[in-house]
């Protein structure tokens, strides 16, 4: 149990198309907390991206992995899989967190994200897990991690939003081990 | 040596906060049914730490959870979950990944397994951790993770990831662990909230 991570910053989305931390300096490690995010569409998946120091957009290069164990509210499904859609080669897409979420009155998903050392001069390693409400009555428990393939410069700011459309929920971010 | 400072950092202390976690309260298990705590109304996230949670039964009980809601009676939420498993024996003989559908629930109101037959040998035990987001949401489901680590009775290591939904949006207010036959013999449970 980690007794000591600093709360740094909390946001709160109501309706927000993203939401951007923009101070990753301080820690070695900083971790993300989300919590009742509730998508305003159906079938939208909660992701992030960062922005490299110096340069423009939430593009860096990613290579990353993605698998989820699902059951289904039915009990007629229940699965473990890599999920090779959600994962990217080199690519300089927004990184899926979840699968496609509900967004009912009652709907959401929480979890983490674990961003290592973004201010290195090493590729920038993440890792995250997620449990949401699946658009089919699923819930979904997501694995996802990988790194950002820039070792050039540090990584000041990270970006979460969903595939499509906006959302609600809370966000906060956590500092460890002063840097 | 004195702790003098450190000592909270170390151990935690009730009540103070050595950073972002407050820990709420410790239960030591001696032979008890079950270990009941009363969920915080301060925070969204609540972390409990398992440690060494022993059983009295044999062979290999089930280490489980489960949750009642404000106003309600009884531990019998409705859960949907999933639960899958790697291992590897101590001799070798087996390893790998999978699902299990025995301990995951589709809306059941039973206890949910975070952790698939304990050995009761004397030495043995589980540990691990459980997340609940947001239990006290009159909004939303509120979803838990979890991780568990332990010996089962043929000598294999095995972590068990559980992950899901309580399918309420009443608040939690109580949370009870037990095994599924016979008492906990043994162990630590310490509840966290997450400023």
């Amino acid at each position: 149990m980690s007794d000591d991570w600093k709360l740094i910053s909390e946001a709160t989305a109501s309706g927000a198309s993203s939401v951007e931390f923009t101070d990753l300096t301080g820690f070695k490690i900083f971790k993300f907390v989300l919590i009742d995010v509730n998508p305003a569409t159906d079938s939208e998946s909660l992701q992030f991206q960062v922005n490299a120091s110096g340069q423009t957009g939430y593009n860096e290069t990613i290579t990353s992995t993605y698998f989820a164990a699902n059951a289904n509210e039915a009990g007629t499904d229940a699965n473990i899989a890599y999920v090779t859609a959600r994962d990217q080669a080199q690519g300089t897409g927004y990184q899926w967190l979840t699968s496609t979420q509900g967004s009912g009155a009652d709907e959401c998903s929480a979890g983490e994200l674990h961003l290592f050392n973004p201010a290195s001069t090493y590729v920038k390693h993440f890792y995250s897990r997620m449990n949401h409400y699946h658009a089919s009555d699923y819930s979904a428990d997501s694995f996802c991690a990988g790194y950002i393939n820039n070792a050039a410069s540090a990584i000041t700011e990270i970006s979460f939003k969903m595939s499509s459309g906006n959302f609600d929920g809370t966000i906060k971010q956590y500092g460890l081990v002063a840097g | 040596m004195p702790l003098g400072a450190h000592k909270a950092a170390l151990f935690g202390v009730a009540g103070v906060s050595t950073g972002s976690a407050v820990l709420l309260e410790t239960a030591v298990a001696s032979d008890d049914a079950s270990i009941e705590f009363t969920l915080p109304t301060a925070y969204k996230q609540v972390k409990f730490g398992l440690y060494n949670l022993h059983p009295s039964a044999a062979p290999g009980p089930d280490f489980q959870f489960q949750v009642n809601a404000d106003s309600q009676t009884g531990y019998n939420e409705t859960i949907t979950s999933t639960n899958f498993r790697t291992y590897h024996a101590e001799d070798d003989s087996g390893s790998g990944v999978a699902y299990r559908t025995g301990d995951d629930q589709a809306q059941g109101t039973s206890y949910q397994t975070l952790f698939y037959e304990v050995d009761d040998e004397d030495d043995n035990g589980c540990c691990g951790e459980l997340i609940l987001y947001s239990p006290t949401s009159t909004t939303y489901v509120k979803h838990y993770v979890s991780r568990t680590v332990g010996m089962q009775p043929n000598a294999t290591t095995k972590s068990d990831f559980s992950g899901g939904y309580i399918n309420t949006t009443t608040n939690l207010s109580e949370i009870a662990f037990k095994f599924s036959s016979g008492n906990v013999d043994s162990g630590t449970i310490k509840m966290w909230g997450i400023k």
